[in-house]
Formats: structure tokens, C-alpha cells, sequence
């Protein structure tokens, strides 16, 4: 059992079709990046989901702390000067 | 993101109740909660035991069904199982790695299943000796698991309800080519008929069991309501089933084996209902601690496809390391 212990986990990123992003569907766990791809396929692909996949070994990923979200995020809602509908345009321009 | 960083990062708050009070207004929000958020441990406990139960039910599920790949009556049926039964083993595997999010390994999980600590749903303790019993199990068993996995698909657990919105897509198919073959034995000779007939006395009880312990003796209903890993008491979703699926069986001319079954104009908030008659609770206990037909072989199964799996699992890993050497 110690041995499987290290069956590393893998996180799986599917893209839709040529011209989308890769988008992140779940994970699994594979001895190694062929055969995650190998099980992603069989696993997350059965009915036309997507034509490429991407595996990421799930120890690689950092990710930002949930525990510091508003200090990190909140900063951005009071910038609404970021966003078009902020500045006065004639309606005569049309479109723009 | 599944990534398990920062898991147990949360692991020395102090659950008081002003902790308390904020997670649980973040629930009647209807904000999600996710993998590395501060979480009750019970909260955290509830979800491991619930998901891997359901993760073994997927696994375990398999084996009942996957005795009749190889005696199929035609190839369109035959390609149908195979399809169905490798779509539970995802299942499985969705719903494991949910569990995984919450910091519990696969590992620990496996071992949980085999060593018979964990348990999984009491239906794939029966035994299916007919052809028949892989359209009921269609019909029924994945129809009532559809009833219970529709709500989750808005769990409050992120993971969770993912995985649910993802099987809930696939599980339509299952319980459609369940009913599309009883239907057809219905359709034809009148002993193909009298096998769906049985089938379906046998699987009726059981099916109603799938739905838990009735809300007058659910130990864990409450709570789970109120965090919102569950949306419908057992006893409700257990009355829709059966609202549902009376008139299916009607439509193909079997009879649910159920003296006390008839329709009640008051039920249902005045849109109607049926009555039906007691659970028989002595044997869904005796079938949940162990001792149903199958429970032995199941997890003996099981034991089995690990093991023989075990030199696959090793040689890979090896191959794995020697590729990283080199
Ligand atoms: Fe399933
Ligand atoms: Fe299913």
C-alpha cells in the first residue's frame, strides 16, 4: 500500500473545440503524464467533450488564499473609471 | 481549482459561534463553498462520509451489472451495458476525487471500502439472477439514484456539486435503456413478460430502501438540511420516486407489488399522490450491516480487482521513476 501512496494526482483540462480555452473538469491519479492523458481521455472524453487535453500534476498548481480574497480582489470594485460606462459620450456619437 | 495546497490550512480555527454563525450565512446565501475555505469540521465530515459513500456505490455498482456483459441477448444491448457500466466506474472516480478535495486520500478510501468500514448503498447487495434485472436496475435503481442526485447538482459543496451535474448528464441514458428493455420484455412472449413481472418484485422494496432511513430515524437529515448538502428529506425524495415511476410501470402493464399502493387526491400539497406500505426496515438494516445475499461477494469482488490489480499499479510507478531517472 506505501507504494500507492505516491500515485501522484493529476488535475485535467479539456478543451471544447479548436478556438476555445482549455477549461478544468476534474482530476484523477496516473503513475505518470501518459498515462493521465490516457485515462483523461477515457474518462472525461466519452461523448465528444472536447478534442485536446492537458494534464497538470496537481502539486504544481499554487493557488491564491481563499482566506485573503478580499484583500486581493475587493481593491477592484471601486475602480469603476476601469469600465466604458463610466465616461459621458453624446448619444449623437452612436457606437463607440 | 482542485488543487490541495493549502487543505487543513484552516485546520486550527476556533469553531465559536461567531465562526459558526458566518459559515452558515454564507450557506443561506447560496454561496458555494470551496475546497480550501474555512469549513465546521462536522460540515467537512459529513460531506467524506456522504460523497465516498456514494463514490463506493458507483464502484461497487458495477459488479452486479457487469455479470451480464458477456450474456447480452444482442449487440445493441450488449454495447448499452458496457457503455453504462464504464460510465459508473467514472462516476466513481468523479465523485473520489471530490472526497479528496476535503483532504481524506484515495487510499484511505479503498482501504476504507474493502476492510468493510465504509459503507455503500444497500441495492447492489441483491442479487441479479435474471436478464430482466439489468433493465430494473436501469429503471429503477438509476432512477431513484437520478432523484436524489438531481438536488445535489446544488449542494453547497463545490466539488460535490460538480460531480453531481456531470453524472446527472450521463444518467439520463442508464435509466432510459433500463425501461426501453423491460419494456421490450413486456412487449414479448408471456414468459418474457412473467421475468420483467419478477424482476420488478423483486427490485420494487429495494429500490425504495435506496432513499435512507425514513426522516423519523435519520440521524444525519437535519443538519444536512440546513448546510444545504441535502435539499430534500429521504422521505420526500422517496415519494416522488414513487409518484413517478407508478405511472411507468402501468404504461408497460406491470404491477408494483404493493397491496396497500393507491392514490391519494390529498397528497402532494393537493395535487395528488400515492400511498404505499411500509418499508420493511428490519431488512434494510440487516442488508446495510452486512448481512444482505451479496455483501460478501461484492466486496470479495472487490479484494479481488485490487489485488490482481496491485503488479499493474506497481509497474507503472516503477516505469514512472525510471522515466524521472533517466
Ligand atoms: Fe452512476
Ligand atoms: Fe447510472
Amino acid at each position: 500500500m506505501s507504494e500507492e501512496a505516491n500515485m501522484p494526482l493529476w488535475e485535467v483540462f479539456i478543451r471544447p473545440r479548436v478556438g476555445l480555452h482549455h477549461k478544468h473538469v476534474g482530476s484523477l491519479h496516473a503513475a505518470d503524464s501518459t498515462m493521465a492523458l490516457q485515462a483523461a481521455r477515457d474518462v472525461y472524453t466519452r461523448r465528444e467533450e472536447g478534442d485536446s487535453i492537458w494534464v497538470v500534476a496537481s502539486k504544481d498548481i499554487y493557488a491564491s488564499d481563499p482566506s485573503q480574497a478580499a484583500e486581493n480582489f475587493d481593491p477592484a470594485s471601486d475602480k469603476v473609471y476601469r469600465h466604458p460606462s463610466f465616461y459621458d459620450i453624446p448619444d449623437e456619437v452612436g457606437h463607440m | 481549482m482542485y488543487s490541495q495546497g493549502l487543505i487543513g490550512a484552516d485546520s486550527n480555527i476556533v469553531e465559536d459561534q461567531a465562526f459558526l454563525d458566518a459559515f452558515q450565512q454564507r450557506i443561506d446565501a447560496e454561496e458555494k463553498i470551496e475546497p480550501n475555505d474555512p469549513m465546521p469540521q462536522a460540515y467537512r465530515n459529513t460531506l467524506i462520509r456522504m460523497i465516498g459513500q456514494h463514490a463506493h456505490s458507483e464502484i461497487v455498482g458495477m459488479l452486479p451489472e457487469g455479470n451480464w456483459i458477456t450474456r447480452a441477448p444482442s449487440l445493441r444491448r450488449k454495447v448499452a451495458l458496457l457503455a453504462k457500466v464504464q460510465d459508473e466506474g467514472g462516476h466513481g472516480l468523479y465523485l473520489y476525487s471530490a472526497a479528496e478535495t476535503l483532504g481524506v486520500s484515495r487510499e484511505q478510501m479503498t482501504e476504507e471500502l474493502l476492510s468493510g468500514k465504509a459503507k455503500y448503498s444497500s441495492i447492489f447487495n441483491y442479487p441479479t439472477p435474471s436478464w430482466a434485472d439489468i433493465g430494473t436496475i436501469g429503471w429503477l435503481v438509476d432512477g431513484a439514484a437520478i432523484m436524489n442526485q438531481v438536488p445535489l447538482c446544488r449542494c453547497s459543496y463545490g466539488p460535490y456539486a460538480r460531480a453531481m451535474i456531470r453524472v446527472c448528464k450521463e444518467e439520463s441514458f442508464h435509466q432510459r435503456q433500463g425501461y426501453e428493455l423491460v419494456k421490450t420484455l413486456c412487449e414479448g412472449t408471456a414468459e418474457q413478460k412473467a421475468m420483467a413481472q419478477d424482476s420488478l418484485n423483486r427490485w420494487w422494496w429495494p429500490s425504495l430502501m435506496m432513499f435512507g432511513p425514513s426522516d423519523t430515524d435519520s440521524q444525519h437529515s437535519d443538519q444536512s438540511m440546513k448546510w444545504k448538502i441535502k435539499r430534500f428529506t429521504n422521505d420526500a425524495l422517496r415519494q416522488k420516486f414513487v409518484d413517478a415511476t407508478i405511472p411507468q410501470a402501468e404504461l408497460i402493464g406491470l404491477h408494483v407489488p404493493d397491496k396497500d399502493l393507491k392514490w391519494n387526491e390529498n397528497k402532494n400539497d393537493g395535487k395528488g399522490g400515492y400511498d404505499f406500505g411500509e418499508i420493511d426496515w428490519d431488512e434494510f438494516w440487516r442488508v446495510v450491516k452486512g448481512h444482505g445475499l451479496m455483501n460478501k461477494d461484492r466486496i470479495k469482488a472487490r479484494k479481488k480487482a485490487w489485488d490482481d490489480g496491485a503488479w499493474v499499479r506497481e509497474a507503472a510507478q516503477a516505469f514512472a521513476k525510471k522515466n524521472v531517472a533517466a
